[in-house]
């Protein structure tokens, strides 16, 4: 991968502090707090989402409440004003967090639309493009996601082989995007594409802004192992793209993308403050219930027995560690005594975390994770373990951050890569795809 | 350590870490072996001036801190002292200056805190009696009341310090329940064995108490009522310990960091092996991950929140094992120098497996969370 911009300061660069025009943290603070109170609905006690957030329903529920906090001044909070942002400070961010994590808040919108497009554009996209789209995606209007993978290639991004050829005031769009999470309901995209063949493989690409549902361009959802219908794989059948979709340079869509992956290892580690709300550390406290690994002890009735208590507690020991480890990157990054890469640590902690738990779930389980009569804690639990490398896959394999942090946050040597200098059209590529529509 | 500290934090830091490092080098360290005490009381007097010993007393009793949250002040110490597995009692004489601080009476605190303060004086906390958790409910030795007297009898066990204590706060079981004794280290009935210890300059002692007898007057804060307080001094020896343990590995990990690019093999270095590479990844992911569980922890255990015992019983839980892990991996990444008494790196193995097992072991620690997290409850 190129070298991550971060040298010089970027519109999603934003304060961690309050600057002197913003208004106070604590009045902030007072005013979110009353107009919560008045106006939005408390979860439901151990509850920290909406219910059913992921299904249509929920989706749309979530629109609806993005519409209610815009017209409040409470969404965006770290986004410009010119935008239809409040223009705030992380500061504000976590205030507010605390205020609102009990209440029901559109957190769909975090990943990737707010947490990963948005900034992204924010950093690169025209003016036009910005007041477009910005103020819409705030109120709700819009879910956005990534076109990056593609069925031939998965880590390897700047391999990409969809290509956007430019026919007058248009780019045709041709080849297929996979993995993207909830396309088929969201509304626009940000897309890798080839532009240039005849230049080394990450100088010839572009990223377009495209429209999701127009002629030319099919979705098609992809059943996981646990069954959720999230991922997809689009198809592109010569679509013609307005050329002032452009988002960053022709051919210059590397740096784009670099930046875009920054926001996604900050993102998916919890410590971006684009979002509805942040993370503020274990939200699961004594008392308010539901470490599903405590759940299944119960269910189990396993509470005395030490073998259990160890690895319950193994599991709650992750738990706080992960959010703690994030307070200190992003702290970190933002305060530069750590290198912007080092979200890759982020990344890496939340779904080694994930992945360890899901292990201790079916250790404390035992065989109530391989039959039931009754669905249960130890159940579900059962189906994460199934799927619990897709956090380790999803946005840039494990391996990829591994490789991120002992090459650019350890500076060790970079991997030899026989693609690096040579013209893409001449670089050995897969020919066979990993999935057939 | 915090990623984000004050110029005055960074100040002190940089004082410690000059003063460390001209005064308490390596190679002090491996002189240090053969001594008696295993520092050199001048020295701690020095660090004393320094502000080692003052950040968990208040003002009004000779101490202070920078930020006014001593703690946190306190822990930038103890990573220092970390970085060069330096000598010197700093979680013992901490401890029992800021329980004398918070539940001694006048008499004690006069008698005591000056002494610590100026590091002319020492002294150790006795809790862990061998076997068992280091905790309240681990305490077997008890003190007898007759009439105004306490009369203790038994053993404590792995008491840091105890070879030079002046005092001991001793804690103890009465009728009325938990207590904190000060017992001061020439009463008659009181004799202190050293023992031999992983660490090559932390000395430990065992302490015999028979017919050791104190006046009622010598309890630290209510007789009887010591549990809540002997949990806020394990978290703070802990939260010390955790900082102390994650100077020692930032050291190594950086020591291997740098071979690992200066030593090549196959005509490359090391470092250019992604199978190499990879790992360092994890043993980074893993030292950020208990540097931020340690500050977590040590801001709850500072503010005294509801969450300090589980945030302190995590940090122990995660850095105790994780450290001994990631050293020994350096060890490994080293090749046949690092299994050497001439190589430095078996001083921090070391230290952070005696840091692992004192104060708690990790297991111990999860069973506390355990217990927090009442599982046995519908």
């Amino acid at each position: 991968m190129a070298n991550t911009p971060t040298a010089s300061r970027m519109p999603s660069d934003i304060p961690a502090q309050p600057t002197p025009e913003m208004e106070d943290v604590d009045a902030f603070r007072e005013r979110a707090r009353a107009w919560l109170a008045a106006r939005m609905k408390p979860l439901p006690p151990g509850e920290w989402e909406i219910p059913n957030r992921d299904t249509d329903e929920g989706v749309q529920h979530a629109r609806d409440l993005m519409a209610k906090l815009f017209d409040a001044g409470f969404s965006g909070i770290c986004f410009p004003k010119e935008y239809g942002g409040q223009g705030l400070s992380v500061a504000h961010m976590r205030a507010w967090s605390e205020e609102a994590q009990r209440y029901e808040m559109p957190t769909k919108f975090n990943i990737p639309t707010l947490t990963i497009l948005l900034p992204t554009l924010l950093d690169y996209g025209t003016e036009a493009q910005k007041q477009e789209h910005i103020p819409k995606t705030l109120r709700g209007e819009e879910m956005w996601v990534q076109f990056l993978s593609e069925p031939t290639g998965g880590s390897d991004l700047a391999g990409a082989l969809t290509k956007a050829t430019r026919d007058g005031d248009v780019y045709v769009l041709s080849g297929s995007k996979i993995w993207s999470s909830g396309a088929y309901r969201a509304d626009y995209a940000l897309c890798l594409c080839r532009t240039n063949w005849d230049v080394q493989k990450h100088r010839g690409l572009s990223v377009l802004l495209v429209k999701i549902h127009q002629p030319g361009i099919q979705v098609e959802q992809i059943r996981q192992i646990n069954g959720s219908m999230e991922f997809c794989q689009e198809f592109f059948d010569d679509v013609p793209i307005p050329a002032d979709q452009l988002v960053g340079e022709e051919d210059d869509g590397w740096t784009v993308v670099s930046r875009l992956l920054q926001h996604e290892r900050s993102a998916v580690g919890n410590g971006s403050a684009f979002g509805v709300i942040m993370q503020l550390g274990a939200r699961r406290t004594r008392g308010e219930t539901t470490d599903p690994l405590v759940d299944i002890t119960k269910q189990l009735g396993l509470g005395a027995d030490p073998t259990t208590r160890q690895l319950v507690a193994e599991g709650r020991v992750l738990s706080l560690v992960q959010p703690a480890l994030v307070d200190r990157v992003g702290t970190g990054i933002r305060a530069g005594k750590l290198p912007g890469p080092s979200s890759a640590l982020m990344k890496l902690a939340n779904a080694t975390t994930g992945i360890a738990r899901a292990e201790l779930a079916v250790k404390i389980a035992g065989s109530a994770a391989a039959a039931w009569v009754e669905p249960g804690p130890a159940s579900q639990q059962a189906g994460v373990f199934l799927s619990r490398q897709t956090a380790a896959l999803a946005g840039g394999s494990n391996e990829i951050q591994r490789n991120i942090i002992s090459e650019r946050v350890l500076g060790m040597p970079r991997e030899f890569a026989p693609d690096k200098d040579a013209a893409f059209k001449d670089v050995k590529r897969n020919t066979i795809p990993t999935r057939k529509p | 350590m915090e990623l984000q500290l004050s110029e005055d934090q960074e100040f002190f830091r940089d004082t410690t870490r000059k003063f460390l490092d001209a005064e308490a080098p390596l190679t002090k360290v491996r002189a240090l072996e053969a001594s008696d005490d295993g520092f050199e009381r001048d020295w701690w007097r020095r660090g004393a001036e320094l502000g080692w010993t003052s950040m968990l007393v208040p003002e009004d009793l000779g101490g202070g801190s920078l930020s006014g949250a001593g703690l946190l002040d306190l822990v930038l110490v103890a990573e220092e002292m970390g970085r060069l597995v330096a000598p010197g009692p700093l979680v013992p004489v901490s401890v029992v200056a800021s329980a004398i601080a918070a539940g001694g009476n006048a008499e004690q605190q006069k008698a005591v805190l000056p002494g610590l303060l100026a590091g002319a004086t020492f002294a150790a906390w006795a809790l862990d009696e061998g076997r068992g958790p280091w905790s309240g409910a681990g305490v077997t030795l008890t003190a007898e009341q007759r009439g105004s007297d306490f009369i203790l009898n038994g053993t404590k066990s792995t008491v840091e310090a105890g070879n030079v204590a002046d005092h001991f706060l001793v804690t103890v079981r009465t009728g009325a329940g938990l207590t904190n004794l000060l017992v001061p280290a020439g009463a008659p009935g009181l004799t202190v064995v050293p023992m031999k210890s992983l660490d090559l300059v932390r000395r430990f002692s065992r302490v015999d108490f028979s017919d050791v007898t104190v006046p009622s007057s010598a309890s630290v804060g209510e007789i009887g009522g010591a549990g809540g307080e002997v949990d806020r001094l394990l978290q703070t020896a802990v939260v010390l310990q955790c900082h102390e343990t994650n100077g020692a590995v930032d050291h190594v990990f950086a020591m291997t960091t740098e071979y690992a690019g200066d030593r090549y093999s196959f005509g490359r270095p090391l470092s250019s092996y992604q199978a190499l590479k990879h790992r360092f990844a994890d043993l980074k992911l893993w030292l950020e991950g208990s540097h931020g569980i340690a500050t977590h922890a040590a801001r709850a255990v500072q503010q005294r929140a509801a969450n300090a015992a589980e945030l302190s019983s995590a940090a122990k839980s995660y850095v105790g094992e994780n450290s001994t892990d990631i050293i020994q991996d350096c060890i490994q990444l080293h090749g046949g120098i690092g299994v050497t008494w001439e190589h430095d790196l078996h001083l921090f193995l070391r230290r952070a497996t005696v840091n692992r097992v004192t104060y708690g072991t990790p297991a111990d620690h999860r069973e506390r969370i355990a217990t927090l997290l009442s599982l046995e409850e519908g």
